[in-house]
């Protein structure tokens, strides 16, 4: 690869390499305020390249490549580089990471406790954490969480959010426009825009949260609250997992431990303050 | 039809965990998650080491839970340790 480089989200270290200088910039540029050891091994490829060695320069498209590779994946136009990296990272941390039992879920953390949030795509949970995140909370990740077999911690993975559409002018609103990425219009998921998270978040990356609370948010209709059960909540997580069944019975004892000892709930909310507050309200009722 | 006999999982094969009204079945032989409701665990709890049929477990049932106008207990065991089979959990004798 002619271009590289490392990068550390939580426990993971990423190599990424690349045929084209953009990307790799693009990346630097959003992860210049991360701890970096680049002297530890990579836990994590990603490989961003050519389909054919002249298609660097003419008509450039992405290909996505690493350590686990999704056949179908669709190369993505040069611009959206950037994308094409994210998704590359995410795919190696989805189907490689063995360490601890991964969540595809959201959250945040107060005075060393976290909230986890788990929905599908649009359910709001990458938002609520961004915003959550620019308040009292520290945001430790907007897709994935961790969960360490052993301890039942919840680490954290704080990546630049990947902002969608709607949620794009919201954050613009609030932070300081350095802490925004490029503005890539059109992609497959939609508009997307990286936020780089707050510093305090990216200094406490290493720092494990007990889970005080699990929430599964749901974007659209009215604020309501709706408590769930263990057995509800473990089959949900087992479905937002990507590694549980590769981890076998430490994914088994981690994910039952989580659900009984930790309260979940449902919430529908029709707008984000709506959906802030209704955290808020479960937080202290939980904190109580 | 007569009674088919059934044989417990060895003790150390499944790792049980009740999950509110849901139990969760780890099976360490095929490292398969099953997810199951009453009377699936309380069926499990009563099969000892020997193999029995669906009779045996109905009788020990009726000692330890008030089973009045649940039905015809014999044949609902036999359905639930038939299933129990299909998921692997207990063996045919």
């Amino acid at each position: 690869m002619r271009h590289s480089a490392r990068i550390q989200v939580g426990p993971v270290q990423f190599r990424i390499g690349s045929d084209w200088r953009q990307p790799i910039a693009a990346l630097e540029t959003l992860y210049a305020g991360y701890p970096r050891d680049d002297a530890r091994p990579a836990d994590a490829t990603v490989r961003l390249f050519a389909a054919r060695p002249w298609r660097r320069w003419l008509r450039p498209s992405v290909h996505i490549g690493g350590d686990f590779v999704v056949p179908d994946a669709l190369p993505l136009p040069l611009s959206m580089g950037l994308l094409a990296a994210e998704m590359g990272m995410n795919l190696q941390v989805a189907l490689g990471w063995r360490r601890h039992l991964l969540l595809h879920a959201s959250a945040v953390a107060r005075d060393g406790r976290a909230v986890i949030m788990s929905g599908e795509s649009g359910s709001g949970k990458s938002t609520l954490a961004a915003l959550l995140g620019e308040g009292d909370w520290r945001l430790m990740g907007d897709e994935f969480t961790l969960v360490e077999p052993a301890s039942g911690d919840a680490l954290a993975f704080p990546r630049a959010v990947s902002l969608k559409n709607e949620a794009i002018a919201e954050m613009a609103a609030r932070v300081d426009a350095a802490r925004l990425g490029p503005l890539l219009a059109g992609t497959p998921k939609g508009d997307i825009r990286h936020l780089i998270p707050r510093a305090d978040a990216i200094a406490a990356m290493h720092v494990p949260a007990r889970p005080a609370l699990i929430l599964f948010p749901r974007f659209g209709g009215e604020a309501a609250i709706e408590p769930m059960g263990e057995g509800e909540a473990f089959v949900r997580l087992t479905e937002a997992s990507t590694n549980y069944i590769a981890l076998g019975e430490a994914g088994f004892a981690a994910l039952t431990r989580l659900v009984r000892e930790t309260p979940a709930f449902g919430i529908t909310y029709p707008d984000s303050a709506a959906g802030m507050a209704l955290v808020e309200r479960l937080w202290a009722e939980a904190a109580r | 039809m007569p009674d088919r006999a059934y044989r417990a999982a060895p003790a150390d094969a499944l790792r049980i965990e009740t999950l509110g009204e849901l139990t969760a079945i780890f099976d360490r032989r095929s490292m398969q998650t099953h997810l199951v409701i009453a009377p699936m665990p309380e069926i499990l709890a009563a099969m000892g080491g020997d193999a029995c049929g669906a009779d045996a477990i109905a009788a020990r049932l009726a000692g330890e839970f008030d089973l009045d106008g649940e039905g015809d207990v014999v044949a609902i065991v036999a359905d639930r340790l038939a299933e129990l089979a299909a998921m692997g959990l207990v063996a045919e004798a």
